[in-house]
């Protein structure tokens, strides 16, 4: 049986950029074994040679002309901000105090 | 008039016998009356909807010339932007949000003068297979109110099981359309995988993730599927080809000679008897009707669940990045210097419910380094094989086959604790998915120990959707002379009133 333990939720958790709680982590950790067992099955085939699929269709880079096409006005893109100052988005403090 | 089907409703329409003004007020007010019970909007846009069928209706009395579903109402998942209306996608990460641009599907339901009554309900990101999962409570089954309507569609299927309205557009991840038209006995279908723009639709898994049909009959749903599909230059994974031609083949219905594959893995152990049963009769009702049954082998099928649970996951890790509290949506915590860092993690924490952040972490383990290759590598390799059973099969069958849930409706609350349990109602569903292919789901009748309905899945190659319409018509009609009309019809009727 797979296990996950609390403290490794906690990484996962931070390196997603989720400020779980303690319950959650505990939660998650205990229900982890489970799940990792039902998934860990993709390992049960000999799956050397085997091309990966990525993407179900065959694709290719496509690329159009040069040519401005219409879009979203600022007002529009920043319609849904959290805080806006002089047509931008405002975010919280990225660099530390000067 | 509202438990007419969509096709009748249009031709009363053409005929004048009645305005879309009236068509449309008689939906807003069946929402009215039993969607207290049902749950099955998030929004209702009462004025918008007025608006559109007054346009529509201003436009034929001018003698212009309208498409086949111009001032037919429509339910619409919370999934895909509308301009201006609120769009949650399930989340309280997007509560109050308000696009500001139209996806594509959205664009062409409007173009063809169809209207949209309101946004429903979904498991959040589409993440889930009863709706329990939504940020803002559960859907109820309208055949058993106590029951899921499945997911993570379920406020679509609910709605046109519950004659709020006649059409419904759902996402389909891992059979988030199928499966609640199943449970629910209405008609589902996921298109091919990029017959449908996903310009607009909110990503969950974008190699997986699809818009689609929902309708009370086969004939209504290749209608709507018509006015959804093709080519779209916003979606650089849309299919530049013709759109089948669903709606002829839904007119015919024919499987005289047709091969229908029964795919072996897909049924058995794990199935419920009612549902087993019903699948077969609808086989040797398709076999009656001039259709050759063969029995076909997807051995790596049986792997299915588990790439699609690593895949599903990771790529969702990855789309739900986008949720950071700076562009839209929530934020929450940015006090007293926070730094972004902070308030992203907190406000991710407070809009994100439990499955999505399970979901998240998952997707994190399989693509972090040392395990990269052993889950997310394998997966991929799997859906290969599965690709190439499939290939096998198509060679010996026009269609596949199976039930599309292992079960009937289950009870709101039994699955909710236990999301391995949750996820194995997938099981019948993923396998289209991962290969891109397209399925439906149709009503098979009741199940005999709970009453309620089955739904069997239908099959067919990338860009043959007609196929599926094709042999779900003829099923259809052949079911519905036994049982003396259509399924959906046998539904126990709302008592409505509640608030």
């Amino acid at each position: 049986m797979s296990t996950l333990s609390r403290d490794e939720v906690a990484k996962l958790a931070g390196l997603a950029r989720i400020e779980m709680t303690e319950a959650e982590l505990v939660e998650i950790a205990s229900q982890f074994g489970t799940i990792l067992d039902a998934v860990a099955r993709v390992q049960e085939l000999n799956l050397d040679g085997v091309k990966a699929t990525s993407h179900p269709q065959p694709l290719e880079n496509i690329a159009r002309p040069d040519v401005v096409q219409p879009s979203l006005t600022p007002e529009e893109a920043l319609s849904g901000a959290p805080a806006q100052e002089e047509q931008r988005f405002r975010v919280p403090q990225i660099l530390g105090e000067e | 008039m509202i438990f007419k089907t969509a096709a009748e409703m249009a031709a009363s329409l053409a005929a004048k016998e009645v305005s879309s003004v009236e068509l449309t007020q008689a939906h807003l007010d069946r929402i009215s009356d039993v969607d207290g019970d049902v749950k099955a909007f998030l929004h209702v846009d009462k004025e918008g909807a007025l608006a559109q069928a007054a346009a529509v209706d201003a436009d034929r009395a001018a003698g212009k010339k309208v498409s086949p579903l111009a001032g037919i109402p429509l339910a619409l998942k919370d999934v895909l932007a509308q301009k201006g209306i609120p769009t949650t996608a399930g989340s309280k990460i997007l509560q109050g949000w308000k696009p500001p641009y139209d996806s594509t599907v959205v664009s062409k339901l409007k173009s063809a003068g169809v209207v949209i009554l309101g946004k429903t309900n979904m498991d959040e990101f589409a993440m889930g297979s009863s709706t329990e999962n939504s940020g803002y409570g559960p859907t109820f089954n309208p055949w058993d109110l106590t029951r899921t309507p499945g997911g993570s569609s379920g406020g679509s299927s609910a709605a046109v099981a519950a004659f709020e309205a006649p059409l419904a557009i759902g996402s389909d991840t891992g059979g988030s359309i199928r499966q609640p038209a199943a449970l629910t006995g209405i008609v589902g279908v996921r298109p091919t995988y990029g017959a449908v723009s996903r310009y607009g639709l909110i990503a969950y898994s974008s190699s997986l993730d699809q818009a689609g049909p929902f309708g009370r009959t086969v004939l209504d749903t290749a209608m709507l599927h018509e006015i959804i599909a093709g080519h779209d230059a916003h979606d650089a994974t849309s299919i530049n080809a013709p759109v089948p031609a669903v709606v002829a083949a839904a007119k015919s219905g024919d499987v005289k000679g047709m091969k229908v594959g029964v795919i072996k893995q897909l049924q058995g152990e794990g199935y419920q008897k009612g549902v087993q049963t019903r699948f077969t009769e609808s086989l040797d009702l398709l076999a009656s009707l001039g259709a050759e049954i063969v029995e076909v082998d997807c051995p790596s099928f049986e792997y299915a669940l588990a790439a699609y649970y690593l895949i599903a996951p990771s790529e969702c890790s990855s789309n739900l990045a986008r949720f950071d509290a700076m562009r839209y949506g929530l934020r929450t915590g940015d006090e007293n210097g926070a730094s972004a860092e902070a308030v992203m993690a907190a406000t991710r924490d407070a809009g994100f419910g439990r499955e999505v952040k399970r979901r998240i972490i998952l997707g994190t383990y399989a693509l972090s380094s040392g395990y990269y290759d052993a889950y997310y590598g394998s997966a991929q390799k799997i859906r290969t094989l599965i690709i190439q059973d499939y290939a096998k099969a198509f060679a010996q069958a026009d269609v596949l086959v199976s039930p599309t849930a292992p079960t009937t409706a289950y009870k709101i609350g039994e699955k909710v604790d236990d999301p391995m349990a949750m996820y194995l109602g997938d099981v019948a569903t993923i396998p289209v998915n991962l290969a891109g292919i397209c399925g439906m789901s149709l009503p098979a009748g009741l199940a005999d120990e709970d009453n309620l309905p089955v739904g069997f899945q239908i099959m067919a190659p990338a860009m043959q959707d007609q196929r599926l319409y094709q042999a779900g018509a003829a099923l259809e009609a052949g079911l519905a002379s036994k049982w003396g009309g259509t399924l959906i019809t046998k539904a126990p009727a709302l008592k409505g009133g509640a608030k």
